[in-house]
C-alpha cells in the first residue's frame, strides 16, 4: 500500500479549460448498499439500448422466455444484442415510451414475468481466458450485450476492437462519477471492487496496454480507500493505479478524463484510440467480468434513485426493463411532489414525462427534484456577454457567440464556432446570470443542421434520381429513335433492293435501245 | 401526477443579472461616500436625480416598445448607468444637464440599441462625452475638494445650484470651484512649469491630487471586492492600469521634470473606477480572456495619450468608447483554441 500512495503522490495530474463546482448531493444516497428490487411483473424492454444498429427479434411472441436468453440479435458489428431480464412470457412486441430526450416510443419487448427468475442455459465460464483467442473473448462480451454504462451505451465489444493499426498503450476505467447526485458506480467501487478488477484484468488482457488508470473524484474518499485496497490484493497493481482527481464537473466526460490523466487531447470528432487510449466504466468492467467469468448477459444494472422528493434515496440493482415508478416505489415513494423527474444526472439528464419509462442499459440514475432543488428559472433575460459560459466552458468554446448564432438561426456561422465540440455539459447554462438555456439552443441548432444535411443528402438522392430517369428517359428516346431510324434504313434499304432489279432491268433495256434512254433523260 | 419537462441543467442556477448588478452598486459606495465627504452633497443629488431620470426613460421606452417595464428595471442595469454617470460628471452639474444625459444614455445608446445586452457602447460614458462635447464649461466645474476650501456647501445650497444655478449669497464661483488635478497639471505643463514648480501647490497630495488620491483608493477597494466576488475578472483592470502604469513611467524616467509621477497617473483621474467598473461593462467590453487583456491594454495607453498629448484633460470616457467599437473586431480574432483543435492554447 505504501508502494501505491506514493505513485499516487507521483502521478502528474494535468487540467481541462472551465468546469464548475456544483453540490454534489451524493450523500442523499451513497450510505445505504446496492439492495435487490422486488421483480416486476412486467419488463419493457427496449429492443436498442445501444448507439448503431437495432436489435433484430429473434423469439415469437407468446413464447416462454428465460433470464438471460437472448430475445434479439445484433444486426452489425456496432450493434448488441439484448436478453431476458428474467423469465416469463413474450407477450408482444410493440411501441413504449423509452428513456429518450424526446420522450420517443420505440419498439420493445414485453415480458409477463412467473417470478421464476429461471436461468436459461449460459454459456461456460472462461476462466482460462488468458490462455484463449481473444477474439472468442470479444465475442462472448458482444454476445452479453454488454455496451458503456456510464450513459453512452457504445457497444463495448467494439472499444475492445481498437484494430492493429493503432497502438493502444492505456486503458482508462471512469470512475470520475462527476455528474451530482448519482452514487451507482461510488457504491459499485465500494461493494464489488474485486469483480470491477477482474473485468479490468480482462480488458487489459484484450488490449495489450501497458498501463491501467483508474481516475475517481475526490469526493469518494471510501470508494478509493476500497480500490485501493482491492487492488493491493492482486496481482495487477505493476501495471494499475488509483489515481484521485479533484472533484470539478464535467472531469468525468471522456475527453476530460483523458486530459486529466494523460495531458492528452482527443482530436476534434475523434476517439480516443487515437491518442492510443481506451476509456471504459467502472460498471462496464464489472459487466464484462459477469459475462467472460460467468457467462452471465447484461440483464441487470445498479441504479441510484434519489433527489429531494424520494423517501429513502438509494442504489438499487434493477432488472433492464423495470419501470422507473417501480424503482420510486421501492423506495418509499414520494416524500412530497417532484416538480421534475429526470433519467441521468442534473446537469445532462432528460426530464421523463412518464414514471413508466423503463430502465434500460444505459440509465444509471432516476432523480426526483423538488421545487426547490430544481426552481423554474424564470423568463430568460438578454444575454449580457459577461463571459461567463466561456469561463465555464470545458472544450473552451465561445458559448455566447453560439447562442447568438444559433438563436438568429445562422447555422453556418454557428458550426464556425465549433458547435460539434460541445459536449452538452450543462456548465455555461449553469453560470449563466441571464437564465439563457443555452444548451438547449445548442441541441436544437446539431438537430437543425443534422436534418438539413439530411435533407440534403435526400433531395441530392432525388436529384441524382431524377438526373437517371432523364438520363434513361433520354437513352430510351435515343434508342427508340436509332431503332426507327434502322427500321426506316432497312425499309429504305428493302425498297432500293427492291427497286435496284428494275434500274437495272431498265438499264439493260436502255443499253438496248438508247434512243429510249435519250428520251428518258 | 404532473412534471416539468424542460432542458437540462435541472437543478438552481448560480448566477442572476441583478444580484451581479447590485454587487457592482455595492462596490461603489466606498468611492461614493468619500466623494461626498470630499465634495458635498452635490453628488447624492446628481446620483438621485440620475436615477431617477434613467429609470423614467427606461420605463417609457419599454412600454413604447409595447413590452412590460418591470424586468428590465428589476435588473438594475439602468441604475448602474445612472450611478456611474452622476459620479463622473462634477458634483453642481445643472439637473436638465443630467436629464440630456440619461435621455441620450438610456434611449439612444442603449434602448435604440435593442436594450439590456445590445448596446455597442457604454451608456454612461456616451452620455458624458455627449454632454462633454455639448456643454464643455459645465462639465469641467468641479468643486474644490473639501479641505481647500473655507466654504462647505450645505445641502440646500447644493440643491439650489444644482436646481437654478443660484450661488449662496456671497459666494463667488472661485470660492467654491477649482480645475481637476489633471486639469491643473495640464495648464501648468502647457505654461512650461516644471513638475517640481507645480507640486509646490497645495492641490497636491502624497499620490495624487488631494481627495481625489483617496476616491480613487476607495474605488480601488470596491474593484477589489468585485474581484473577490468574481463579478469582474482581472484581466481588463490589470491590463489597463498595467498599461496605464508603464506608459507614465517610461515618459517619467525619460523626463521627470516634464511628466507627471506614475501614480498620479492612477490615482488622480478616474483611471482606477474605469479600470474596475467602466471598462468592465460586459456588454460593450470584449468577452475573450486574451481580447480583455488586448481591451484593457490599449484603452490604458490611450488614456496615457490622450492625457497627455490630446485635447481633454481625462481619457477614460473616449478611450473606453474607442475600444467599444474596436471589441467584436478583437473577439473576432482572439478566439480561443478549442479542446481538441491542435495548435498553440489560446
Amino acid at each position: 500500500m505504501a508502494v501505491a500512495h506514493s505513485l499516487i503522490a507521483n502521478r502528474r495530474l494535468w487540467t481541462f479549460h472551465g468546469g464548475i463546482h456544483i453540490p454534489d448531493e451524493k450523500s442523499l444516497s451513497n450510505g445505504a448498499p446496492i439492495a435487490p428490487i422486488a421483480l416486476p411483473s412486467r419488463l419493457v424492454v427496449p429492443l436498442q439500448q445501444h448507439i448503431g444498429a437495432p436489435a433484430r427479434v429473434i423469439v415469437a411472441v407468446g413464447e416462454r422466455v428465460l433470464k438471460g436468453q437472448m430475445i434479439a440479435e445484433p444486426t452489425g458489428l456496432v450493434s448488441a444484442p439484448v436478453h431476458a431480464p428474467s423469465s416469463g412470457t413474450l407477450v408482444a412486441i410493440e411501441s413504449h415510451p423509452i428513456p429518450h430526450p424526446s420522450g420517443l416510443m420505440a419498439p420493445c419487448a414485453i415480458i409477463e414475468t412467473d417470478g421464476e427468475d429461471a436461468w436459461a442455459e449460459l454459456p461456460p465460464p472462461m476462466t482460462d481466458y488468458p490462455q484463449l483467442d481473444p477474439e472468442l473473448i470479444r465475442e462472448r462480451i458482444r454476445w452479453a450485450g454488454v455496451v458503456g454504462m456510464g450513459g453512452a451505451s457504445f457497444p463495448t465489444s467494439v472499444k475492445l476492437s481498437p484494430g492493429t493499426d493503432r497502438h493502444i498503450h492505456t486503458l482508462i476505467i471512469n470512475g470520475a462519477e462527476c455528474e451530482p447526485y448519482i452514487s451507482c458506480d461510488d457504491r459499485l467501487m465500494r461493494e464489488r471492487s474485486g469483480h470491477i478488477f477482474e473485468g479490468v484484468r480482462i480488458m487489459h488482457h484484450l488490449l495489450g496496454v501497458k498501463q491501467v488508470l483508474i481516475g475517481i473524484e475526490d469526493n469518494k474518499p471510501e470508494a478509493i480507500e476500497e480500490m485501493r485496497l482491492a487492488l493491493a490484493e492482486t496481482d495487477m497493481h505493476t501495471y494499475t493505479e488509483i489515481v484521485p482527481i479533484p472533484t470539478l464537473y464535467p472531469s468525468g466526460g471522456e475527453k476530460q478524463l483523458i486530459r486529466i490523466l494523460t495531458g492528452k487531447e482527443v482530436p476534434t470528432k475523434g476517439i480516443p484510440a487515437q491518442v492510443g487510449i481506451v476509456c471504459q466504466n467502472v460498471g462496464t468492467a464489472a459487466a464484462v467480468a459477469d459475462a467472460v467469468l460467468e457467462g452471465r448477459p447484461l440483464v441487470s444494472r445498479v441504479v441510484t434513485v434519489t433527489g429531494r422528493a424520494i423517501a429513502n434515496p438509494r442504489n438499487l440493482e434493477v432488472p433492464i426493463g423495470t419501470p422507473a415508478s417501480d424503482l420510486i416505489a421501492h423506495c418509499g415513494g414520494y416524500r412530497e411532489t417532484p416538480r421534475k423527474l429526470v433519467c441521468g444526472g442534473p446537469m445532462m439528464g432528460f426530464a421523463l414525462r412518464d414514471a413508466d419509462t423503463p430502465i434500460t442499459k444505459a440509465t444509471n440514475c432516476v432523480l426526483a427534484l423538488t421545487p426547490e432543488e430544481s426552481p423554474a428559472p424564470g423568463p430568460a433575460l438578454a444575454c449580457i456577454r459577461c463571459g461567463r459560459c466561456a469561463q465555464a466552458c470545458p472544450a473552451n468554446l465561445l458559448p455566447q457567440q453560439m447562442y447568438w448564432h444559433a438563436r438568429a438561426k445562422d447555422l453556418d456561422r454557428v458550426q464556425d464556432y465549433n458547435l460539434f465540440d460541445c459536449i452538452e455539459c450543462g456548465c455555461c447554462a449553469q453560470v449563466c446570470p441571464s437564465h439563457i438555456p443555452l444548451v438547449q439552443y445548442y441541441r436544437y441548432a446539431k438537430t437543425e443542421i443534422w436534418s438539413r444535411e439530411q435533407e440534403k443528402r435526400k433531395s441530392e438522392q432525388a436529384r441524382a434520381r431524377h438526373a437517371a430517369k432523364q438520363a434513361r428517359l433520354e437513352r430510351q428516346e435515343q434508342e427508340r429513335q436509332a431503332k426507327l431510324r434502322k427500321q426506316k434504313e432497312a425499309l429504305a434499304a428493302k425498297a432500293k433492293a427492291q427497286a435496284k432489279p428494275e434500274t437495272a432491268a431498265k438499264q439493260q433495256a436502255s443499253a438496248a435501245s438508247p434512243t429510249e434512254t435519250a428520251n428518258d433523260s | 401526477m404532473k412534471t416539468f419537462i424542460a432542458s437540462s441543467p435541472h437543478v438552481a442556477r448560480v448566477n442572476r443579472v441583478d444580484s451581479i448588478m447590485l454587487q457592482v452598486l455595492l462596490a461603489l459606495v466606498p468611492g461614493i461616500l468619500a466623494m461626498i465627504w470630499f465634495f458635498g452633497w452635490g453628488l447624492l443629488i446628481n446620483i438621485l436625480l440620475a436615477v431617477t431620470f434613467a429609470v423614467a426613460a427606461e420605463c417609457t421606452v419599454i412600454l413604447a416598445r409595447g413590452r412590460s417595464p418591470l424586468p428590465a428595471i428589476a435588473d438594475l442595469s439602468a441604475v448602474v448607468t445612472a450611478v456611474l454617470f452622476a459620479i463622473s460628471v462634477p458634483p453642481i452639474l445643472p439637473w436638465w444637464m443630467t436629464l440630456l444625459g440619461m435621455l441620450f444614455a438610456i434611449v439612444l445608446v442603449k434602448q435604440l440599441y435593442g436594450g439590456m445586452g445590445y448596446n455597442p457602447f457604454n451608456p454612461a460614458m456616451a452620455a458624458y462625452v455627449f454632454l462633454l462635447v455639448s456643454y464643455p464649461v459645465a462639465m469641467t466645474n468641479w468643486l474644490t475638494p473639501t479641505m481647500l476650501t473655507e466654504h462647505h456647501l450645505s445641502f440646500t445650497e447644493s440643491l439650489r445650484i444644482i436646481l437654478d444655478g443660484s450661488l449662496p449669497q456671497g459666494l463667488s464661483w472661485d470660492a467654491v470651484t477649482s480645475a481637476t488635478p489633471l486639469d491643473e497639471m495640464r495648464g501648468k505643463l502647457d505654461r512650461n512649469l516644471t513638475m517640481g514648480e507645480i507640486r509646490q501647490s497645495p492641490l497636491w497630495g502624497a499620490f495624487g491630487g488631494r481627495g481625489w488620491e483617496w476616491v480613487a483608493a476607495w474605488f480601488l477597494l470596491g474593484g477589489i471586492y468585485l474581484l473577490w466576488k468574481r463579478i469582474i475578472t482581472w484581466h481588463i483592470p490589470v491590463s489597463l492600469l498595467s498599461s496605464l502604469l508603464v506608459c507614465a513611467t517610461l515618459f517619467w524616467a525619460i523626463e521627470p521634470q516634464t511628466h507627471p509621477f506614475p501614480a498620479f497617473h492612477l490615482f488622480s483621474g478616474a483611471a482606477i473606477l474605469g479600470a474596475f467598473f467602466i471598462a468592465t461593462d460586459p456588454v460593450t467590453a470584449c468577452t475573450t480572456t486574451r481580447g480583455q487583456i488586448i481591451f484593457g491594454a490599449s484603452i490604458g495607453a490611450l488614456v496615457y495619450v490622450i492625457r497627455t498629448w490630446g485635447g481633454y484633460p481625462d481619457a477614460i470616457a473616449f478611450s473606453v468608447l474607442l475600444l467599444n467599437i474596436a471589441a467584436p473586431m478583437i473577439d473576432h480574432y482572439t478566439q480561443p483554441r478549442v479542446f481538441g483543435h491542435g495548435g498553440k492554447r489560446g
